[in-house]
């Protein structure tokens, strides 16, 4: 397991083949070495070679994968909307729509933006004001062209959008949306969202995007831990709960109307249900003794979690609302943090210290089939991706005395077992979450004491920050 | 146990010279300088904390404090305190605990309010037993790292534990399974319920009825100590006892 692990670090969807090729040659070199006596000198000046090599080598463990990313990215361009009423709003709530379209199209993953700086600095309002060719044509050399016309007419906001493409003069139009919402920050913010998810599904191989979904999180800002939702891009967090206790681990059901969480009462940890529609707590039927770390089954079903009900922490599943309990595993020690195989719900992966330090495991949904997937180390926290492909983890590999390894965010192959280090050298990651576009994850970081939700493409990059003032545990909405 | 005490009366003798030096401080100051406090000391730092910050009459609750770069470390009505620590409190109306942390760099200080509500009326209980009594005879059983196992001197303490539940029959217990803020929160909640079970085990193998002893994890989640050491880590690492009132 261990060498096999070693070579898929360098050879797993490698889009970087440099790396695993590089390897090679190093090693021939180290063999040649050996059998040719070379002058002092220069020897001296190969060794200090060789180890400069080795240095990069080792520090150049980075290696791109992820889900749903591998198409070249289209060349795509937002062209600033047309203000096209007098209506004193229009260019405060203009700005916030072109800022959050170009930030939703820029953040999908799959596009390179024509930065606004190359864009031809002019606004067409509609197909008729469109000039194709300078789009086309160097600096912005946009393949693809967003654009329209912004107005707030009577306290209302109405935007006509079009995507052209700018390489088929012919027949340009790819989409023709109009949106009308009530006036205001957020509904312009909801219809950027929702072009941005027009123009991603369509380009982006009918995935849909994901502007329109939510984070939800615990956020420790009143000096209880609550649980928060946010918008996928960090903005408008607000608390949903307000128990004034511990509540942690927050997963909203697929059909997004209910959180489930662990909460701290007088009776210990229970699962608590807290409904997005009614605004309110709602009955869920706890086991008797500490009950942690719930998870939905994709089809919102079902839940799995860990439940103390002996006195022993182990996974159960029950019907989404506590009742037909099943016991799924019988290992002394701690098992948490189930999370299911969304494509099939036949499987769950957890978390288990059956053999001292936590190690990720999965079993079929009914406790069958029980196989470890981690080889040492320190893991915890799965969260597997929609397409059931990979699991997500945090792991510190290099655990143990004298070896302060990195607690970071890893992706593993659950059909090869190959696995893909994401994160690396920014403090300890927690808790990712998969987008439910699989093209990228949340998680938790903690970096000098404080602990923030950041966000990242599935292969690692393009990491940014969506908090501030002390947040964890992130989990990404179904849709 | 044995090394706390040690410095216990370390500190008292530290705050009993610190007491006179600062005496002779302020009388001494024009004709023969005293040294002055060293440029490079940083100046002490404190936070302390009460949990909960609101109970009824008879309910107790837990301060902690921690301080750093002082020697000299004082709660108001509780006295002279080590660095860090945390003590049950049971206090018959609402106090400001006020910390006050001195050191070569300055002083500092901190404040934590404990509400008692008084609309409650006080729980009257078969045996009275005040917070500090129980502390006293029902000690934590500490821990090793990742590690639910029961130690032999966490063994021979938890016996002691056994035997004193076992003289004061009507006494229920909350057995608290804790956790040192390393690694992942959710992993270490279902860690602190297998020490907190592992305690109630020996509670019980000490002859102490199961129906008297309830657990519950606290994980990471509730520190005694916060800084990034064993000797701070061993203390997050047990299982406590509290009334179960």
């Amino acid at each position: 397991m261990k060498a096999a692990n070693e070579g898929a670090r360098s050879g797993y969807r490698c889009n970087r083949g440099a790396f695993l090729s590089f390897k090679l040659k190093k090693a021939q070199g180290m063999r040649a070495f050996k059998g040719i006596s070379l002058p002092h000198s220069r020897s001296i000046f190969f060794i200090l070679l060789l180890l400069s090599l080795e240095w990069q080598a080792g520090a150049q463990d980075w290696v791109r994968t992820g889900t749903n990313l591998g198409a070249a990215r289209i060349r795509l361009a937002a062209a600033d909307f047309n203000p096209s009423s007098g209506d004193p709003q229009t260019p405060a709530l203009k700005t916030t729509f072109d800022t959050t379209l170009y930030s939703d199209l820029n953040n999908a993953g799959i596009f390179d933006m024509v930065s606004k700086s190359m864009a031809p600095p002019v606004t067409p309002a509609s197909p008729q004001q469109m000039n194709l060719a300078a789009w086309a044509a160097a600096p912005a050399n946009a393949a693809m062209v967003a654009f329209g016309s912004f107005a707030v007419n009577g306290g209302q906001i109405a935007v006509y959008g079009w995507l052209f493409d700018a390489k088929n003069p012919e027949s340009p139009q790819i989409l023709g949306k109009q949106y009308n919402e009530a006036a205001s920050q957020d509904n312009a913010r909801l219809i950027a969202h929702r072009f941005a998810d027009e123009i991603i599904t369509r380009l982006g191989g009918g995935i849909p995007g994901i502007a329109e979904t939510h984070i939800y999180f615990v956020a420790a800002r009143g000096g209880n831990k609550e649980i928060w939702q946010m918008d996928y891009d960090g903005q408008g967090q607000h608390a949903v709960t307000h128990l004034g206790t511990i509540s942690l681990s927050p997963r909203v059901s697929p059909s997004n109307d209910r959180i489930a969480f662990a909460s701290l009462g007088k009776q210990g940890w229970s699962i608590r249900m807290f409904s997005l529609v009614l605004g309110r707590p709602v009955s869920f039927n706890s086991p008797v003794g500490n009950t942690l770390s719930p998870a939905w089954s994709s089809d919102g079903a079902k839940l799995a979690f860990s439940a103390a009900r002996n006195g022993d922490p182990e996974i159960f599943t029950s019907d989404a609302s506590g009742g037909n309990l099943k016991q799924i595993t019988t290992f002394k020690g701690p098992d948490v943090s189930p999370t299911w195989n969304p494509k099939t719900n036949a499987q769950i992966a957890w978390c288990s210290g059956r053999t001292g330090l936590p190690q990720i495991y999965m079993m079929d949904s009914d406790g069958t089939s029980v196989q470890r997937l981690t080889d040492g180390g320190y893991a915890t926290s799965p969260s597997w991706s929609p397409n059931g492909q990979f699991v997500a983890f945090a792991w510190n590999r290099k655990y143990g005395p004298g070896a302060p390894g990195g607690q970071d965010i890893y992706i593993m192959d659950i059909a090869s077992k190959r696995w893909t280090q994401l994160t690396h050298d920014e403090g300890r990651q927690d808790f990712p979450s998969w987008s439910p576009d699989g093209r990228h994850i949340v998680f938790q970081r903690e970096k000098g004491g404080a602990s923030e939700i950041w966000t990242m493409l599935s292969d690692g990059t393009e990491q940014h920050r969506l908090t501030q003032g002390g947040n964890s545990m992130p989990n990404w909405s179904w849709k | 146990m044995r090394t706390l005490h040690h410095r216990h009366f370390a500190s008292l003798i530290a705050v009993a010279t610190l007491t006179l030096a600062a005496g002779c401080h302020k009388k001494a100051v024009p004709p023969p300088p005293p040294p002055p406090p060293a440029a490079t000391s940083p100046a002490p730092t404190a936070t302390i904390t009460v949990t909960p910050d609101t109970i009824t009459p008879g309910g107790g609750a837990v301060l902690a404090w921690k301080t750093s770069d002082a020697t000299d470390i004082s709660i108001d009505g509780v006295g002279t305190v080590n660095a860090y620590g945390t003590q049950n409190v049971q206090p018959t109306e609402s106090t400001t605990y006020h910390l006050v942390a001195r050191g070569p760099g300055g002083s500092t200080d901190a404040t934590a309010r404990l509400t008692v509500n008084a609309a409650a009326p006080p729980q009257s209980t078969g045996e009275t037993m005040d917070e500090q009594m129980f502390e006293q005879n029902v000690k934590p059983a500490f821990f090793d790292y990742d590690s639910y196992d029961i130690r032999p001197d966490a063994q021979t303490i938890l016996a002691q534990d056994a035997s004193f539940l076992a003289s004061h029959p009507t006494l229920k217990v909350v057995v608290g399974g804790y956790c040192d803020d390393r690694g992942s929160a959710e992993y270490n909640l279902a860690l602190g319920e297998n020490r907190a079970n592992a305690a109630k085990q020996a509670l019980v193998n000490g002859g102490i009825a199961p129906d008297r002893i309830r657990t519950v994890s606290y994980g990471k989640e509730k520190q005694f100590c916060s800084q990034a050491n064993e000797q701070c880590w061993q203390l997050n690492r047990r299982a406590g006892f509290s009334l179960d009132r």
